[in-house]
């Protein structure tokens, strides 16, 4: 299980990355200013001719929870990156030769990665009001759970990826190809529509979805339109079991030894 | 130098390790004591980073055993990996950070006490001449800074051994010299025993003992001065094109033994002067670039023992 070493890695591992992450106000600007124009352009663009079913709400607000996943999901991408060349020359491979097991080793990145999702989430929702979300109407533990949890899913997930890839490109070309289709078809665009079953199917079976799903109740409450049927512990559940599994992955992945390059 | 005497720090039995056919290392076997410095000298090819990376425990090997203190040292025995210090060829000290806090992190890693580490932080920064750098981005350091903070930083738990891959590749001769002079006052002060692999001559003469790694196997364990005794005399060296036929020529011509290696042919031999004349008599003017005398190095040494070139890549 966890040991003494394994728990000095991670808060070690952990530390690091958001330091370098804050230490860089690049990183930060791109990381607010991306959304925001996504938000603002799509958003506007689409205001116009979008109309969800039963319900007269605008499209900037209802494409809000996605941009919100949007925020996490690259910013899991784009943390984890930094497995494949740390690996290997890097300050990774000083960890890997140290007293702490693989496992540390993924849970300290992916537990760094999280967290520099879920900064970049909360400097996002600082607008939450201007979609018209206010603050204060906000279920915030429901948001921190829902986000967290895909937070740590997509991580260990991009883990995964890193750890088996192991090239820069590779990684990119398949995160991308995975995961902005998930994410469009999470619902976090436009809604599932009946006439399209398999779609609704695909969604059914996404767990971004889920995550869509429960920040659209975390903050439009428990009926807010555009998010699935069912109950918010049915979408946390969903959430947990994706991070678990992810986990479980990128853990397996970290004990393949590969060969020195 | 004496070698220090006493029981076995790291030793292996039989390790063995093949990348699909093409085998890395084939049964090697080796025994460290406490508080030497070991050298693995061998070419590029020999399977000196296959057995770095055996012995950083980042690569099982595929048989044979490893033992820290007689004690089995695998894979998944990580508590002993605390009793170890790394240094790798490839830079892994964090860029972004401070000298100071990447020692820090190395601190932490080990679970080295806050107080501890503090005051180990600072003393490995004297010792490394960085005190002024403490507070500059290791992005911003020279490469023979950073080369004294990775050895800094592997330090800063007190290992017991310190392993180390091609530890000076790429220093300047001053950089270089001062690396050294680091790694000797460890074993001065009865310190960590230092373990590394090379491929460069200077830099093995600094070792206690040297294991002679060619195509993955152990061919002999001695001093560098030993290692010098078993290359008679002196070294002639002709620089020629068409090395390999000059070296038969020159074998059959005046019945001494003459190895090519790239557009030189290198005899060793007693009182080497003599044959210079006799040489240049004996073939035309311009077939010889230079002919020249010096005393062995421990690339010819290699030579000797190993049978292949040093300075060669090969592929076991």
């Amino acid at each position: 299980m966890i040991g003494p070493y394994d728990r000095a890695t991670i808060g070690v591992l952990w530390w690091r990355d958001l330091v370098r992450f804050f230490r860089q106000p690049s990183r930060l600007v791109g990381a607010l200013a991306q959304p925001v124009l996504f938000w603002g352009i799509i958003g506007s663009g689409m205001a116009a001719t979008f109309r969800l079913p039963g319900s007269s709400e605008g499209y900037l607000r209802y494409f809000f929870p996605g941009v919100v996943l949007m925020v996490v999901l690259f910013a899991a991408i784009f943390t984890t990156l930094s497995v494949i060349e740390d690996r290997h020359a890097g300050f990774l491979q000083a960890v890997l030769a140290g007293p702490a097991s693989r496992g540390a080793v993924v849970l300290g990145k992916v537990l760094c990665s999280s967290s520099v999702a879920l900064s970049q989430a909360a400097l996002f929702l600082v607008l939450a009001p201007a979609a018209g979300f206010p603050l204060l109407s906000v279920n915030w533990p429901l948001l921190l759970a829902a986000l967290a949890l895909v937070a740590v899913g997509l991580a260990a997930l991009g883990f995964a990826v890193a750890w088996v890839v192991d090239n820069v490109q590779g990684y990119h070309a398949i995160q991308m190809t995975l995961l902005i289709p998930l994410w469009i078809v999470s619902g976090a665009m436009f809604p599932a529509s009946p006439e399209h079953p398999v779609l609704g199917a695909v969604m059914r079976a996404n767990p971004i979805a889920y995550a869509v799903s429960a920040t659209r109740r975390a903050l439009g409450g428990p009926e807010a339109p555009g998010a699935m049927a069912g109950s918010t512990g049915r979408d946390l559940l969903v959430l947990a079991a994706f991070a678990a599994t992810t986990l479980a992955l990128a853990v397996l992945a970290a004990r393949r030894r590969g060969a020195p390059r | 130098m004496p070698v220090p005497d006493g029981p076995a720090r790291l030793s292996a039995e039989g390790l063995r390790f093949a990348y699909g056919d093409r085998v890395a290392l084939d049964g090697v076997s080796f025994s460290i004591r406490a508080g030497e410095v070991f050298g693995f000298l061998g070419p590029n090819g020999a399977g000196k980073s296959t057995l770095f990376s055996i012995l950083a425990g980042l690569l099982p090997a595929s048989s044979g055993e490893l033992f820290l203190d007689g004690r089995p040292l695998d894979p998944s025995s990580r508590t002993l990996r605390a009793r170890m210090g790394v240094v790798f060829q490839e830079p892994s000290l964090d860029a972004k950070l401070t000298a100071t806090e990447n020692l820090r992190l190395g601190a932490a890693l080990f679970r080295v006490p806050r107080e501890e580490a503090r005051r180990r932080t600072a003393e490995l920064l004297a010792a490394a001449g960085l005190s002024d750098r403490a507070r500059d981005p290791v992005g911003k350091l020279s490469g023979g800074m950073r080369r004294r903070l990775e050895i800094a930083r592997a330090l800063v738990h007190r290992p017991e051994v310190l392993l180390l891959d091609e530890p000076t590749t790429g220093l300047d001769a001053l950089s270089f010299r001062r690396t050294w002079e680091a790694l000797r006052e460890l074993r001065g002060t009865g310190g960590a025993t230092v373990v590394l692999t090379t491929h460069r001559p200077d830099e093995a003469a600094h070792c206690d003992r040297l294991a002679i790694l060619s195509r993955g196997r152990v061919v002999a364990v001695e001093t560098p001065e030993s290692l010098l005794s078993r290359v008679a005399g002196d070294v002639v060296v002709v620089e020629a094109s068409g090395a390999e036929g000059l070296a038969a020529e020159i074998a059959e011509r005046f019945g001494v033994a003459a190895r090519a290696s790239g557009d030189a042919v290198s005899i060793e031999r007693e009182r080497g002067h003599e044959l210079v004349p006799r040489l240049v008599e004996a073939f035309p003017d311009g077939r010889f670039r230079s002919v020249s005398v010096r005393r062995p190095s421990l690339a010819d040494a290699f030579l000797h023992v190993a049978g292949e070139d040093l300075a060669a890549e090969t592929r076991p």
